[in-house]
């Protein structure tokens, strides 16, 4: 059924855009404005053009080079962590048990992570991982694998991206699970009469059925890990060295740390385009998808 | 649901994976800092609860928990009321702009946090409301209110529009029928979204630390305070990390039956 066009509609819309707009084109119009000019402290600003722009995507200079150094490794980033979450997320989903009391005790343990602060997160691992006092780092440790996050890229790396994994899978996890849900036992018995295997069931089936959610999970996911910020910084604080020095912990560094605010500007604006455009690309293939899904949605 | 072979097995190793390093945090928090520091032991071999006495005495700890529930409180109220009608307006008609700006919320649910830290900074302190639970549950909107507006939008077009249609017959004004009918249907949908807004302002603490310094500061700032002359303080640490987490998995327990349906944001 079509929506009716109703420009009254507006109104009932008016104080989600005015409380949003307060929050996101306010800030912004700052952002902008810094980003065009310079400062010698004092309150004191001169225009500055798009030189902040210039230098920012100028890799042989040490702003242009710590950004695209940080966009390089937070793309690396995001793709690994995609890469096994959202496999194991699948894997995961397909594994919940049916129905009984077990399935809100799994429910309740896997969305466990999710509800924990970000720097909690941090910590736990910081915990967890460190040689002297920690579970991890001790066992690891002891069968005679020299593992030191603090010290080491790679384990450093390999800790940061295990805590990814512990902290956001049962996100994909119970998506996928949301979308398994929604399929009814007639399918499944279809396919019995059929004789599908059980590759078949899964790639005729259960994918398809879980596209729309996938597309969530990882538009989600790959946002999420795009602005990560919090849990790396307790961990590594973006070291050894910059070797786990994402972009915002750059832009948080050259922001707060030394005050450029001109810098930090700029490169916050070219920050959230990258991730509008992102968001356009995926927002579009979610309506798409939608449309083509619609006659069957009512199921819901 | 067909389930595929050694799930049993699968399942349990993640669950347990996922378990493991909470329970580590917990065996820390019973702990002495004595035992912490000189022997690796899987269970408390002295128990104490002496980091929590601390945490349930000291104000500056306290009021830490005090302070990250205000601002949590403020903006999931914020959020859900405002996002209600917009949920409404998006789910039934189309209007001038309406695609453009459903994407436009989408894309400040995703804007990073720090882009946001400075401005933010500056903005709160110009009106006088840096340092007030007001200042962190605002900013904490910019996310909270497009991913409520989302969630609830999956809710609404869930309730046939006929509904709607019978209760104007049968009179109803526009605001009754809102409350009378509406807000019931998709209780458990408000539900969801409140316990989601609940759940990422709790979360975050970038935007929560750097719009505070004394008077309303969270407990995820309080607890980077930990390092002292004699070291970290881990059992402290450890026992206040335990605090933080219960809140979590309380609210979790009463909407446990709607957490799969939530996370898909009210779209299977």
């Amino acid at each position: 059924m079509d929506k009716t066009v109703n420009q009254k509609a507006w109104f009932l819309v008016l104080p989600v855009f005015l409380v949003v707009a307060f929050s996101a084109i306010l800030p912004l119009m700052t952002v902008v404005n810094y980003s065009m000019q310079d400062t010698f402290g004092n309150n004191q600003f001169f225009w500055n053009g798009v030189g902040w722009f210039k230098e920012l995507l100028d890799p042989s200079t040490d702003l242009g080079e710590r950004f695209f150094a940080s966009l390089w490794r937070n793309l690396f980033f995001s793709a690994v962590i995609l890469a096994i979450e959202v496999p194991l997320g699948i894997v995961v989903a397909l594994s919940m048990p049916r129905q009984g009391w077990s399935v809100a005790a799994c429910l309740v343990i896997l969305a466990l992570p999710l509800l924990i602060p970000w720097n909690v997160v941090g910590t736990i691992w910081q915990i967890f991982g460190r040689p002297d006092i920690g579970l991890l780092g001790y066992a690891l440790n002891s069968i005679g694998i020299n593992y030191n996050y603090v010290s080491n890229d790679f384990d450093a790396w390999a800790t940061v991206i295990v805590m990814d994994v512990w902290h956001w899978t049962s996100l994909v996890a119970l998506l996928c699970y949301a979308g398994l849900k929604s399929i009814p036992e007639a399918y499944y018995q279809a396919a019995q009469i059929d004789g599908a295997s059980r590759w078949a069931v899964f790639t005729a089936i259960q994918l398809p059925k879980m596209n729309r959610v996938l597309l969530i999970a990882v538009l989600l996911r790959f946002m999420d890990s795009f602005m990560i910020y919090t849990e790396p910084f307790v961990v590594t604080g973006g070291g050894p060295g910059n070797s786990t020095t994402f972009i915002s912990i750059e832009l948080v560094k050259i922001a707060l740390g030394q005050f450029d605010l001109g810098k930090a500007a700029a490169l916050s604006l070219v920050y959230n385009l990258i991730i509008i455009i992102v968001c356009w690309i995926f927002y579009t293939v979610m309506t798409n998808a939608g449309t083509e899904r619609r006659p069957d949605k009512g199921v819901a | 649901m067909h389930s595929i072979p050694g799930r049993r097995l699968i399942l349990s190793l993640f669950l347990i994976f996922l378990l493991l390093p909470i329970y580590w945090l917990v065996n820390m928090s019973f702990k002495t800092n004595g035992e912490i520091v000189s022997t690796m032991t899987l269970w408390p071999h002295q128990p104490t609860i002496a980091h929590y006495v601390r945490i349930f005495t000291d104000e500056s700890w306290y009021s830490g928990y005090i302070n990250s529930l205000k601002y949590v409180v403020i903006n999931t109220v914020i959020s859900i009321s405002v996002a209600l009608p917009a949920a409404y307006a998006f789910s039934r008609y189309r209007f001038l702009g309406d695609k453009h700006l459903f994407f436009w919320l989408l894309s400040n649910r995703m804007a990073p946090a720090a882009v946001y830290a400075l401005p933010f900074f500056n903005l709160y302190s110009a009106i006088d409301l840096f340092d007030t639970p007001w200042a962190v549950a605002l900013a904490h909107c910019i996310f909270n209110v497009p991913l409520a507006v989302w969630i609830l939008e999956g809710f609404v077009s869930g309730v046939p529009r006929e509904i709607d249609e019978t209760a104007f017959l049968d009179g109803y004004s526009f605001p009754r029928f809102f409350v009378k009918i509406l807000v019931p249907l998709i209780a458990s949908g408000i539900g969801v979204a409140a316990f989601f807004c609940f759940m990422f302002s709790w979360v975050e603490l970038l935007l929560a630390r750097t719009l505070t310094s004394v008077n309303a500061k969270p407990i995820a700032a309080v607890m980077t305070r930990t390092v002292s002359a004699a070291g970290m303080d881990w059992g402290l640490l450890a026992a206040a990390g335990v605090l933080t987490i219960i809140p979590g998995a309380l609210v979790i327990w009463f909407v446990r039956n709607y957490i799969a349906r939530g996370f898909a944001l009210g779209r299977v």
